[in-house]
């Protein structure tokens, strides 16, 4: 077995076993800890393949960004687990029904599917050929020149969907006292204290 | 011998020794730093220092190193084993890995990567599960409110470290440490540097460098004035040692970067003396000297100043600064100073 093949397995094993856990573990918080495992494992596995950037791209954004998000999220959660895993019971058969019902239609649709004319042509020829640029100059050259208003009008959509969750959630409450950091910065000594000359045995 | 050494086993054990080597200079940087780190607050506080342990004290990391490995671990009855133990592992091996693309001379780089960068920012994105996942395990209450303050803390301050790379990585066009070094070999020594073109970043990325590695003003997540230690409460002995040397190989990663980014790496400021990777230890050494200056000398931030500054401060300005870079470097102005393939660095 060869170096490339043994790395291979290593990562789709623990990307798998990672999935499995994450699904079966007791405690959320190892829940996700063992999804962050899964999201390591898939970064390695686009290593493999010559995806580098997507690689970093998913270790930074997933793991870096969203897993934390998760665990902060879940580690806040007041949970009883015992309630939980009474919950779980219950739901057990309608999840594995959607499961079961979602496995077939994806075995449906895989089977009548057919790769159009010269598909193989086109995958072994990608654009911009491999011997001129790496897969991060290729990626940006896709994104930036060839699908440069999808790109942006994606972007933009998000950015209005952010916009539109925190217009939804924002309210101004009149009753907390808030740091006026403006005011903070803008004193000096002078206003902030006062001197007093104390003469001996008089006091203020 | 010749045979042995292109042999895949000999391969293996070039890039074992290789390793080895570089694990081994931070790993000693690391005894020193800690030394000069406590010497600096001492003289800045106009006191000794650590004077015993050896010649002017300099043994005094290795005893204090040895002393907390020979102690016990005590993990708290409430704890999660497995998670408090993992996350000091977690810290430690994170802050070592990111060294495997730091390049200490024009070829001396373990993995020569074409995304380099964006490793060292994906494994100092990972950091932060050290801190969470200790203040997590550990079930009281200070570890936690300390962990919490981190996510929050260090998220904040990756967005705008992120931004304020991409204005080097547009004036480069790669993302290759030896690339980007390389681009700021000009004729005109240290002013070739991206420190000139790029000057407020080279503050805010310090900046945000100190809140990224939880420094003193941003320590918040152990700040002892109101959660005892924050996030390390629980920890004692050898899981302590881990959390305190990831965290100073954190900090000397990020001089790291600052030499490579801003300040040319292992090229030579005056241009008729020969680049060396003496350089970039002298440089490195420098910058963690300005690290514990700021310690002894900056009081603690405030939470909410902490956010502010990260999120209304550091981000619109690194991000209004990617826009002008990305402009100057299209039109190619300022005779190519953000656009070092048109002047042929």
């Amino acid at each position: 077995m060869s170096m490339g093949v043994f790395t291979f397995y290593l990562f789709a094993v623990s990307v798998v076993t990672g999935g499995l856990l994450t699904v079966t573990a007791k405690n959320p918080v190892h829940s996700v800890l063992w999804l962050i495992l899964a999201f390591l494992s898939a970064a390695g596995l686009f290593v493999l393949v010559g995806a580098e950037f997507v690689a970093m791209l998913l270790i930074i954004v997933y793991v870096g960004a969203v897993a934390v998000l998760f665990l902060f999220v879940v580690m806040m959660l007041d949970i009883d687990f015992a309630a939980l895993k009474a919950e779980m019971a219950r739901y057990m058969p309608l999840a594995g029904l959607i499961g079961v019902v979602l496995l077939m239609q994806l075995v449906l649709a895989f089977g009548p599917w057919t790769f159009s004319e010269g598909v193989d042509a086109r995958l072994g020829n990608p654009i911009p050929p491999l011997a001129e640029a790496h897969n991060t100059q290729a990626l940006g050259m896709i994104l930036y020149d060839r699908y440069l208003l999808l790109f942006q009008l994606s972007g933009l959509i998000l950015l209005v969907a952010m916009i539109g969750a925190i217009v939804l959630t924002l309210r101004h409450r009149a009753d907390i006292k808030r740091q006026d950091i403006i005011a903070q910065m803008m004193r000096d000594p002078k206003t902030a204290m006062e001197l007093k000359d104390v003469k001996p045995g008089q006091g203020l | 011998m010749d045979g042995f050494f292109s042999t895949t086993l000999g391969l293996m054990t070039i890039m074992a020794a290789q390793s080895l080597l570089v694990i081994g200079f931070v790993m000693v940087s690391l005894l020193f730093l800690v030394y000069g780190d406590r010497k600096i607050w001492a003289a800045v506080m106009m006191r000794r220092g650590p004077n015993v342990v050896g010649i002017f004290g300099l043994l005094q990391t290795v005893a204090d190193a040895l002393k907390y490995v020979v102690k016990e671990v005590v993990i708290p009855a409430g704890a999660d084993r497995p998670v408090f133990l993992l996350a000091p592992m977690t810290s430690f091996v994170l802050a070592i890995i990111a060294w495997a693309v730091i390049p200490f001379n024009e070829t001396w780089v373990l993995a020569d990567i074409n995304v380099a960068i964006l490793y060292v920012f994906a494994m100092s994105s990972l950091e932060v599960y050290g801190v969470i996942m200790g203040g997590w395990a550990s079930n009281s209450k200070y570890p936690f409110l300390g962990s919490l303050r981190s996510a929050a803390q260090m998220i904040s301050y990756e967005v705008s470290i992120g931004l304020i790379i991409i204005g080097v990585i547009i004036s480069t066009g790669s993302l290759n440490f030896g690339d980007i070094v390389n681009a700021q070999d000009t004729a005109w020594g240290l002013f070739g540097w991206y420190w000139l073109p790029h000057l407020p970043m080279v503050f805010l990325f310090f900046i945000s460098a100190l809140a990224e590695t939880n420094r003193p003003p941003f320590d918040l997540p152990e700040a002892e004035s109101e959660l005892v230690a924050g996030y390390q409460v629980e920890y004692s002995s050898t899981p302590f040692l881990l959390f305190m040397a990831g965290e100073y190989i954190a900090i000397f990663l990020m001089c790291a970067l600052m030499t490579l980014l801003f300040f040319g790496g292992w090229l030579s400021p005056i241009p008729f003396i020969p680049d060396s990777p003496l350089w970039m230890v002298a440089k490195m050494a420098f910058f963690f000297f300005l690290f514990a200056m700021v310690k002894a000398i900056v009081p603690r931030y405030r939470y909410d100043q902490l956010m502010r500054l990260g999120w209304k401060v550091f981000l619109p300005f690194s991000l209004g600064w990617v826009v002008l870079v990305a402009f100057a470097a299209k039109f190619e102005l300022f005779g190519g100073a953000y656009a070092r393939w048109a002047i042929g660095g």
